[in-house]
């Protein structure tokens, strides 16, 4: 464990972005995002949440996988370079490393999506803990502590100090280029600090939401129950849940006609999108309603299912505070709860 | 506002006891304080969840488009601004008025949950409205602010306290409007053309095509929109480049024009602040400018300034002579 004054943080910053390819939260027209660090970019590691998750650094919305040239006669296919210069993201918050875990045994399954590995490889992770959390997280309900904070290097920002805890090999790699910033610190000194951040999630009215009941054996009934009908009928069938979220992996890939060739790229896709997992034959959820219930089940029921009863949510909250018509998960999970008819079992306490 | 609620949620199921209505189109009560629904009610009981507070911002009429699919009458709360909005999509006959029973609710203006958030607002336990002032109940203490501070852009420049269309009015409403509509597009138009486009280049490339500005937006009520054709090379979620999304914002704000009556749910939504309604304000100042002034909504004739051709139009290179 170290530390290093909290006014040396432009300071550090500095020091990495020189060596590395730097990714931090930015201030850019009113809105804090993941981005390349400059030299005179507002970096902002105040906001407790980026608009935007930071999944895309390494799931970018956008990316092209390889090229189809046509010269005459001639088709030549190029397959886009992996990422081979290593990177830092400096910044990611608890909820964000966790659903890194959720991406990686999507994408680093076999066969691994190595577009995704590659990153993966490149990229050191600067996680920060939360020192104000607000009433959309809910991520102890995933069993995280956003008072300690996974990845490669855990950071905590105090007001006079930022304590600096390598916690892999690619972290202690990093400690060194950073090291004559640093001081010993004792792990003791964040005892106090973890303490009242575990006592505000004590009083966040999500932080207790209780799972119970999703499971991959609840698949029948959860799928028929009438409540979806209800549930989705504000949806407004924009992706912003999807495009917001940490953790959403569904992809789209399509061609790019480029007038002599194609790019041939994939997207995120939104299972809120009619043309969602369209096949030849067509699409074989027809309705919002279908569309609504895939989200929710892929991420409590579908997703556990597959990859050893892991949710493929984190709590991150970021759905709750930015759907135009204020749904979100933790209204549906609340909403079976209540419907369950089996008082004390699942919802939020009283 | 709060007094009648009570109002409200009494002729909702007056309404619905008598077999007046089917359902009830309204806000439902959240569990933050500040995120209330749009949700149709189907039974007396469940206007018990019935809410009307300052955090109702929703505009309901392009729900109206679902409801005037469904079996019998739909009875809708609509503000003053929503109202403008339903009277359009009636004269566009993508709604039916014999299927709507429209009560036009008061409005003292809706409040921009955003702002809260860069206020630094945050660990919100509950809201409470009175007068002038919010005040908050946050895990981090009590906060208190003067309630037109909080209040939507859109409300600063409020469209007036009439409704455009009801079948009966419940509550009082309060002007809002304190700023000139068109301030931030003269300031733009004032800009060199480099900085202006540096504007909007900053400002569309924070856009990940969620959609949620189109899905909101009541202008936008084709049955398919032609960013969701397969066929088209920017559809929908894709970005070849950034470009796409310009092209995109671009050619919403030149199709819904003349009928864009400015209700302000397309800034509202965005989950990344893009001022998107100033697209649209910029040419319904164009349209004021070359066709007289005109706000869509007011009236349900069909002599609109873009389809509705007169020997005096306007040549097609006006906009750029004009300014």
């Amino acid at each position: 464990m170290f530390k290093t004054e909290k006014a040396k943080l432009p300071a550090l910053l500095e020091k990495i972005g020189e060596a590395r390819d730097l990714i931090v939260p930015v201030l850019r027209c009113g809105q804090v995002n993941f981005e390349l660090w400059e030299r005179e970019s507002q970096a902002d590691l105040e906001t407790l949440k980026t608009s935007k998750s930071p999944k895309d650094v390494f799931f970018p919305q956008s990316e092209t996988l390889y090229s189809c040239i046509r010269d005459g006669k001639k088709i030549s296919v190029k397959a886009e370079e992996l990422r081979d210069r290593p990177f830092v993201v400096f910044g990611m918050k608890s909820c964000d490393v966790k659903a890194l875990e959720v991406l990686d045994r999507v994408f680093l399954d076999e066969p691994a999506d190595t577009y995704y590995q590659a990153r993966r490889e490149m990229g050191t992770v600067v996680s920060l803990a939360c020192r104000e959390p607000e009433e959309t997280c809910f991520c102890r309900a995933f069993g995280i502590d956003c008072a300690e904070p996974e990845g490669d290097v855990a950071v905590w920002m105090t007001d006079a100090s930022l304590y600096w805890k390598p916690l892999t090999e690619k972290g202690k790699a990093l400690t060194g280029l950073v090291e004559d910033l640093l001081t010993d610190a004792g792990e003791s000194e964040l005892d106090e600090e973890k303490e009242n951040i575990r006592s505000v999630c004590d009083q966040l009215p999500y932080m207790d939401l209780s799972l119970e009941g999703w499971n991959p054996e609840s698949l029948q009934e959860k799928f028929d129950s009438p409540l979806w009908e209800e549930l989705y009928r504000p949806c407004l069938a924009c992706g912003t849940c999807t495009f917001v979220c940490p953790t959403c992996q569904c992809y789209d890939i399509k061609d790019f006609d480029t007038g002599h060739g194609v790019y041939r790229y994939r997207c995120w896709d939104s299972c809120m999108y009619s043309d969602f997992t369209m096949m030849a034959h067509g699409n074989n959820r027809t309705s919002q309603m279908q569309r609504f219930r895939q989200r929710f089940m892929h991420k409590l029921i579908y997703y556990p299912a597959n990859y050893g009863g892991m949710y493929s949510c984190v709590g991150c909250g970021r759905c709750v505070s930015k759907c135009p018509s204020s749904l979100n998960i933790v209204k549906v999970i609340k909403k079976f709860a209540e419907s369950s008819g089996d008082e004390g079992r699942g919802g939020v306490r009283p | 506002m709060q007094e009648f609620m009570n109002e409200m949620i009494r002729r909702g199921k007056e309404l619905l006891s008598g077999g007046a209505v089917q359902r009830v189109l309204g806000w439902k009560k959240g569990d933050l304080g500040y995120n209330p629904e749009p949700a149709f009610f189907l039974g007396e009981q469940d206007l018990d969840e019935f809410v009307y507070d300052g955090f109702c911002g929703a505009n309901l009429s392009k729900f109206m488009i679902e409801a005037s699919k469904m079996e019998g009458k739909t009875l809708v709360f609509l503000k003053p601004c929503d109202t403008y909005s339903y009277k359009q999509l009636l004269m566009e006959h993508r709604v039916d008025r014999e299927k709507s029973y429209i009560i036009g609710v008061g409005c003292s203006g809706k409040l921009d949950v955003n702002k809260m958030q860069r206020e630094g607002i945050r660990g919100i336990k509950s809201v409470e409205e009175e007068g002038d002032v919010l005040r908050f109940h946050t895990v981090y203490g009590e906060k208190e602010c003067p309630r037109s501070r909080m209040l939507l852009e859109r409300c600063h420049v409020c469209k007036g306290k009439e409704h455009q269309i009801y079948d009966e009015r419940i509550g009082e409403s309060e002007e809002t409007g304190d700023r000139d509509r068109f301030e931030q597009v003269r300031q733009i138009e004032a800009m060199e053309p480099e900085e202006r486009f540096a504007f909007f280049k900053g400002e569309l490339s924070k856009c990940i095509r969620c959609n949620a500005c189109r899905n909101v937006c009541p202008a936008c009520s084709c049955r398919k929109c032609v960013f969701d054709g397969s066929q088209f090379d920017s559809s929908q979620k894709a970005n070849a480049d950034s470009f796409e999304e310009q092209m995109f914002h671009i050619i919403r704000a030149f199709h819904v024009t003349g009928r864009c009556t400015d209700c302000g749910e397309c800034s509202r939504v965005c989950p990344q602040g893009i001022p998107l309604h100033l697209f649209n304000r910029k040419l319904i100042k164009d349209i004021n400018t070359f066709y007289g002034e005109y706000q869509a909504g007011v009236s349900t004739d069909c002599e609109m300034p873009l389809t509705d051709y007169t020997a005096g139009d306007p040549e097609p290179n006006a906009a750029e002579r004009g300014r």
